[in-house]
């Protein structure tokens, strides 16, 4: 490759050709500012905090978006630089509503961060939010969007066009009225949003941040009436303690399970146990499913049959590709078939009038609680799920436990409905839930192992953008011997412009997947819009190594070897996919409008 | 009477019924011979960027690209500016000409005029003429075809890159450069983009040579200049100079004998105030002729009855309401400025107020991603330095 070199603040370096002015920077360990730009997303140059001066020319140059070229002389730190750069952030603060100390991102802003480091008084320019009618759209269970916060990064139109292919949030008006706005500026709820947070979660402001629940939840802790579960979400345990200090790839479960207790939680149990009966459910519907189309011929029965486990995939499906919701697993996700179980079969178990049972969840994801309002989601009799946090609400009332997480021995979650396998575990990361599903529906059609060493799946894992794998049945059990000689065909996306190429080719006729694996974040899971803040590729590699690791150092590496499911069903549900399955674990979908 | 110190030319309208002519002529040479001649004449983009014609055409040649495009500006919305309407009015086909024979020299076979939203009543003569001039180019076995595209009236969409995301379908709002159109332009394909004047001064290129056009003007800024003339001066219209006459001698010309002030260059142009107007001559040297949006030689006179105060409050409504917002030194900086004005001016900060605004206008110039933020310090800052006094009291 061409190597560009060139002088950064006198010191020369050699670069990859095509390198920005910015990297070439990081290359010297040179940190120069920016709020539009994000590695996750396309270089948009509008903020212009990133200004370099380039010696000898009269305009400076916006670091992000100019790329290296021979003999160039950047002064990343001039008088000019620095001028320019007080300017724009003070521009910015004149725009957002600096109201800090009510914000929820009040610590965790970038502008917040960028104003202190260059010190932007108060003598500053003429406040421009007062001058302007501001709303606040705190309609959705999921997302609130503040626009007196934004400074037109542009960042989460970026996320929702190229992550995620929706197009919800889009800049709307020109010049002062410019604004980031949806179709029609109807409230989120409104319009095609997912719910997915990845908007929430690029967000340099308090413009976009989740609807929080943290004062409820604390409410139903407190009231001693009130029997409070809680259920923690795969991927919350090895990004939690991102978000309290610590470095990015560890795994704090067991401190995670002791500060939920100190807070007062009643029961403190794991949806990577549903995240195993979702296996057994959504594994035996799609042996169910092959069987209905490879035997009987049945035409109502359709493949590929889809996961249902991601809510912002859901509600994509329901928006963009409604032909295709007979394809969608009826199984409900972890967190509502936990839910549902806590409230019926837990609460009976524990001798608890659901009444008085609270009902909470953490998750990596703002989806979850618009999931959680789901009408659906009622079949316990009571709303299955009650509030859902996410891991950055978490933190943030660990933090206001004054407990101190880091030094917090690590604890067990309770049982029953605390035990879980490796296989629950990597639903957090993508293709995770395709592995677990596959080390079950192998062993139960052929009563072997999945032929892969150590049971690791590995040509489903890893961050490709779509993956495909195929497994070839052989020698079967007699009940299952039609999959004799049968390659089965599995596809994983993560990110839902990943999950269009994939539903566009199955749209086509392009490709005859047998199970399709969809996550609505990238990375899956562990990339959720709920997650800490930055998250970014180097970031999600290490959150998914995390996850394998805690997935190997498990005894129980099969959904359907763990004790509490065998119990589970001997106890309760009697058979996958048996009549209280249905009642409480299955759900229907809801066609949408693309508007 | 006002007096006649500047030659008035007639190139660019003379009307000339030999565009086939012409046409065949310049196509019959070869493509380097050509660019020689642009090179040679010195003509320099008439949109306000004096970008030279030449150089822009050779550098579209050499780019790679499956396609390629010409297109020709006339999304021509700079206030006080209003000669390409005229041009494309009298003289379409110079126009055409010049598109066709940068069409051959680069291997594009698709041209587009970007018409202004408010020209739409040009829309069925253009088809016209552009149906009359395929027969010409058939004639000639050349594959071109020119499309009109028309634009929507948001003034951003006249810079280059913008005017690109409009034609593709998204908002008007200006790409980071590098890279520049010639490499990267509409669809990502190299592309040259001219202004009207540009393209029809080609023609007079291409029609009496080179040395005919570099006769007139001065040094770096050769040949003539199509004037858009408006403001106090008892003969508004457009006039044809030579390029590199002084204001002193402008105002001479056209004023009402008590300019106090003109405006070169519409609202992103600069503000020369009667005591500069000997000193100050209109060519690209002094960058007088605004710097990178589609100015292209508007003159507004003010004389001593017009308030500098209300001219620049005009300018920077404009500019509130014409940034496309995406870049925070252009969007904020803006409204900052025409709030600051009107806050000095109402006594709500001090006059020292000023300075911090002179000091934003510079670091909007040297910070803003494109033409339109750049360009607003030209006017905000000639007309705070030079009639301070009228922005107080």
């Amino acid at each position: 490759m061409n190597r560009v070199n060139l002088n950064i603040d006198s010191i020369q370096v050699s670069v990859a050709q095509g390198t920005t002015l910015l990297n070439a920077a990081k290359e010297l360990k040179i940190k120069i500012p920016t709020l539009c730009h994000h590695e996750d997303l396309c270089v948009a140059g509008n903020c212009r905090v990133c200004v370099v001066e380039q010696v000898g020319s009269d305009r400076l140059l916006p670091a992000c978006a100019t790329p290296v070229s021979e003999g160039m002389e950047i002064r990343t730190n001039s008088l000019k630089v620095r001028n320019a750069r007080k300017t724009v952030i003070d521009l910015l603060v004149s725009e957002h509503r600096a109201d800090c100390t009510r914000c929820f991102k009040n610590g965790n802003c970038e502008l917040q961060q960028l104003s202190s480091e260059y010190l932007i008084g108060e003598d500053s320019y003429i406040d421009l939010v007062s001058l302007k009618e501001y709303t606040i759209d705190y309609f959705s269970p999921s997302i609130i969007k503040d626009d007196s916060k934004c400074i037109r990064c542009q960042r989460c139109v970026r996320t929702c066009d190229e992550l995620q292919a929706i197009g919800a949030l889009t800049v709307a008006y020109k010049g002062e009225d410019m604004k980031i706005s949806s179709f029609f500026e109807k409230p989120m709820y409104e319009v095609i949003c997912t719910n997915c947070g990845q908007c929430v979660n690029r967000c340099p402001t308090g413009a976009l941040v989740e609807h929080n629940y943290i004062d409820e939840v604390w409410a139903a802790i407190s009231n001693p009436n009130k029997h409070v579960v809680v259920q923690t979400a795969p991927a919350v345990r090895i990004a939690l303690g991102e978000a309290l200090g610590m470095p990015p790839g560890n795994i704090v479960t067991g401190k995670m399970v002791g500060a939920l207790r100190r807070m007062g939680f009643n029961s403190v149990l794991d949806t990577d146990f549903t995240a195993d009966l979702t296996i057994i459910e959504e594994g035996n519907e799609l042996l169910q499913r092959l069987k209905s189309v490879l035997v009987d011929k049945n035409p109502d029965v359709h493949l590929p049959m889809t996961t249902s486990c991601s809510p912002g995939w859901v509600k994509y499906i329901e928006h963009m590709y409604p032909d295709y919701l007979p394809n969608l697993s009826t199984a409900k996700s972890p967190q509502q078939m936990f839910g549902a179980l806590a409230k019926t079969y837990y609460a009976k178990k524990m001798n608890i009038e659901p009444e008085d049972m609270v009902s909470v969840s953490v998750m990596p994801c703002t989806a979850k609680k618009y999931e959680a309002n789901r009408p659906e989601m009622h079949s316990s009799g009571y709303k299955d799920v009650d509030l859902v946090l996410t891991t950055r609400e978490l933190a943030k009332m660990i933090q206001q436990a004054g407990i101190g997480f880091e030094s917090l021995e690590n604890e067990e979650f309770d049982s029953f409905m605390g035990v879980s396998s490796g296989a629950g575990v990597i639903f957090g990361a993508t293709g995770g839930v395709m592995e677990a599903a596959l080390r079950t529906a192998y062993e139960v059609v052929t009563g072997r192992e999945v032929p892969f060493k150590g049971l690791n799946i590995t040509p489903v894992r890893g961050m490709d953008e779509v993956k495909e794998a195929t497994i070839k049945i052989e020698d079967a059990l007699p009940e299952w011997d039609f999959l004799n000689g049968v390659e089965l065909k599995t596809c994983i996306a993560h990110g839902l412009a990943n999950a269009k190429i994939v539903m566009d080719k199955v749209k086509n006729g392009e490709a005859s997947y047998h199970f399709i694996e969809i996550m609505a974040c990238p990375g899956g899971c562990l990339g959720g819009g709920g997650q800490p803040i930055p998250t970014n590729a180097a970031i999600r590699q290490q959150r998914s190594d995390a996850i394998y690791r805690e997935d190997t150092g498990k005894p129980i590496r099969k959904s359907h070897e763990n004790p509490e499911i065998i119990k589970l069903y001997k106890e309760f549900l009697k058979k996958p996919l048996g009549h209280k399955s249905h009642e409480l674990l299955h759900t229907s979908y809801t066609e949408r409008n693309r508007y | 009477m006002p007096k006649k110190n500047l030659k008035r030319l007639d190139l660019i309208f003379k009307n000339e019924h030999d565009g086939e002519k012409v046409l065949m002529k310049t196509l019959a040479r070869p493509a380097q011979e050509i660019v020689n001649y642009l090179i040679i004449s010195g003509l320099k983009g008439r949109g306000g960027a004096g970008y030279p014609t030449g150089l822009k055409w050779k550098l579209a040649s050499e780019a790679e690209g499956e396609m390629k495009y010409v297109i020709c500006n006339a999304d021509e919305g700079e206030p006080g500016t209003f000669k390409d309407r005229e041009i494309l009015s009298q003289v379409p086909n110079k126009v055409l000409v010049g598109m066709a024979v940068c069409a051959k020299i680069i291997g594009a076979h698709q041209g587009f005029i970007y018409l202004r939203g408010e020209y739409k009543f040009l829309l069925q003569q253009l088809n016209d003429v552009i149906d009359d001039f395929h027969v010409w180019t058939n004639k000639m076995g050349m594959d071109f075809r020119v499309n009109i595209f028309l634009g929507s009236g948001a003034y951003i969409c006249g810079e280059e890159t913008a005017l690109f995301e409009s034609m593709e379908g998204f908002r008007g709002e200006p790409r980071n450069k590098p890279p520049f159109p010639t490499q990267a332009g509409y669809r990502g394909m190299p592309t040259v983009i001219n202004n009207v004047e540009t393209l029809a001064h080609a023609f007079s290129i291409f029609k009496y040579g080179p040395e005919m056009f570099k006769d007139l003007g001065v040094q770096d800024s050769r040949g003539s200049k199509v004037f858009s003339v408006s403001g106090d001066t008892p003969i508004p219209g457009i006039y044809e100079l030579e390029f590199g006459m002084s204001v002193q001698k402008f105002v001479e010309d056209f004023g009402d004998g008590d300019a106090k002030a003109v405006q070169v260059g519409g609202a992103a142009g600069f503000c020369v105030p009667r005591k500069k107007f000997v000193n100050t001559k209109i060519g690209y040297q002094g960058k007088l002729t605004g710097e990178s949006l589609p100015t292209g030689g508007s003159m507004m006179i003010f004389n001593s009855s017009r308030s500098m105060y209300n001219v620049l409050h005009n300018y920077l409504d404009f500019f509130v309401e014409e940034s496309c917002g995406q870049c925070t030194p252009c969007r904020v900086g803006t409204q900052q400025l025409l709030l600051g004005i009107e806050a000095v001016k109402k006594g709500e900060r001090s006059s020292d107020y000023l300075n911090r605004l002179l000091d934003l206008a510079e670091n909007m110039r040297v910070t803003a991603k494109c033409g339109l933020g750049q360009s607003v310090a030209n006017s905000f800052s000639s007309i705070v330095e030079n009639f301070k006094e009228e922005m107080i009291y």
